[in-house]
């Protein structure tokens, strides 16, 4: 886990400096297109980390494997964050390059709406099952239609917005120069790097709340008592 | 030692085909809901009185009504459809019926089937009839209602079984509705933009096959899928 978060830092530093200060500025946005070194990683690894939370669920699902569980309910508030990011840089972005915070007709936009709605259900169900092993089985169960629908939701608001006005964006198929795509890849491999060291941590976290009562973490909890007692 | 498992099997009733288990749950369902007929009436009045307040709210204006009343419509269904879902297992859930169920051996499948096409025809089917009457007040066409009633009977089944999902994942709760609510409603979005497109497309005269056809394929994806996650849910929330 130290390695992840230290490679992630290292390559966050590295991929701002070549985003911020080495990439020339872009001749139509001009500097505001730096934006896209948060807000791609951000969007990217909301996805990302819906797949795990969904894969982690069919896994605890079939094998009844009470890990995989924990990483789908450890998965979902990081990920939930990284939709949060992606929604507040791209607005922050499109006031001055659409001259406006929200553009409802954005499929895109719409697209991570209905995603951070889905996260906030996922985790409200969780919260709301007091028993433990029953708030995992439900909560997978969810994040499995949610994944159905989220291919969906993609596809007809895609549709919906292409009927209902032209892409107003640059258009994706444009080519990148390599001196702003390096930074760019840099800052996807270091969020996602960062994810996984957020995620181990919390996994920690979520596993010895589950084991509260085992031997092991009962152990583990007096040494740490013990050791304070010894510093004082 | 030999013979006991079949003394068991004996004993037990015996396990229905999937098609008399729905038969069976269907006429209970439909019996319980005839006797009962406030929870037919309540989303259907919900429904009115949502739909009414529209006009007076943005405009009376009939070219504006015609804009809005797709719209309008399909969302005062969604919300009139949410209404009765708390009840959905709640009530069964309450004096046992479920733990019955659950215990009978019978499909869960194809009783969780039965359920959802009772709550259509009980919850889903008046209000669809009913838009058709509000849609001729916000100035649509007679060419519409063809369109409407369609995308909207599909679409109504549509929430009836994304809603038994949800129900069935909150059986036993405290608060159930709201909760409902929230996992329902982002999981409509595909079916109310085909749903809604293809009504405006038909008010302006326009080929409206397309999402008519998509609004279908969704709503059967729905209704095939749907009644598999919500055995599950049953079977995790029961234990």
């Amino acid at each position: 886990m130290p390695w992840f978060l230290g490679l992630s830092v290292l390559l966050m530093v590295g991929g701002l400096y070549g985003g911020l200060v080495l990439a020339p500025a872009d001749y139509q946005q001009g500097d505001a297109f730096r934006i896209i070194y948060v807000h791609v990683p951000a969007a990217y690894l909301s996805l990302l980390a819906y797949m795990v939370m969904a894969i982690a669920s069919v896994i605890g699902l079939i094998w009844r494997m009470k890990l995989a569980h924990a990483v789908a309910a450890s998965a979902a508030p990081i990920g939930a964050s990284f939709t949060f990011l992606a929604l507040a840089t791209g607005s922050l972005w499109g006031k001055p390059m659409w001259g406006t915070w929200w553009q409802w007709a954005d499929p895109r936009m719409l697209t991570e709406l209905i995603l951070l709605f889905l996260y906030f259900g996922f985790m409200t169900l969780r919260s709301n099952i007091s028993e433990r092993s029953r708030a995992d089985r439900a909560g997978a169960v969810l994040a499995i239609v949610g994944v159905v629908n989220v291919v969906l939701v993609h596809y007809s608001v895609e549709w919906w917005a292409s009927l209902h006005q032209g892409q107003t964006i640059a258009n994706s198929d444009a080519t990148m120069p390599a001196s702003m795509l390096t930074p760019l890849l840099t800052m996807i491999l270091a969020f996602s790097l960062f994810f996984g060291a957020v995620m181990l941590q919390r996994l920690r976290g979520e596993v010895l709340l589950r084991e509260a009562g085992a031997r092991w973490v009962r152990r583990l909890a007096d040494g740490q008592v013990a050791e304070r007692g010894k510093l004082t | 030692m030999k013979g006991s498992p079949r003394l068991l099997e004996q004993a037990a009733a015996p396990i229905l085909r999937p098609v008399d288990t729905f038969r069976t749950v269907l006429g209970r369902e439909l019996t319980l809901a005839y006797r009962r007929p406030a929870d037919l009436l309540n989303p259907l009045f919900f429904f009115v009185v949502v739909t009414s307040l529209f006009p007076v709210a943005v405009s009376p204006l009939p070219e504006t009504l015609t804009l809005i009343g797709p719209g309008v419509l399909w969302i005062a269904v969604l919300l009139s459809a949410l209404l009765p879902l708390s009840n959905h297992y709640g009530q069964d859930f309450d004096d046992g019926t479920l733990e019955q169920y659950l215990l009978s051996g019978q499909s869960l499948v194809a009783i969780c089937v039965a359920k959802t096409v009772a709550l259509w025809l009980v919850a889903g089917l008046p209000l669809v009839l009913a838009s058709v009457v509000v849609a001729s007040s916000y100035g649509l066409g007679t060419n519409v209602f063809g369109v409407l009633s369609i995308t909207l009977a599909a679409g109504s089944y549509a929430i009836c079984a994304l809603g038994a999902v949800a129900a069935a994942l909150t059986v036993g709760m405290q608060r159930a509705s709201a909760l409902i609510a929230l996992l329902v409603l982002p999981l409509m979005v595909p079916i109310l933009i085909f749903g809604t497109r293809a009504v405006s497309l038909e008010a302006t005269n326009m080929v409206a096959k397309g999402p008519i056809y998509l609004v279908l394929a969704v709503a059967v994806l729905t209704a095939l899928l749907c009644p598999l996650a919500t055995a599950a849910a049953l079977r995790i929330s029961m234990e």
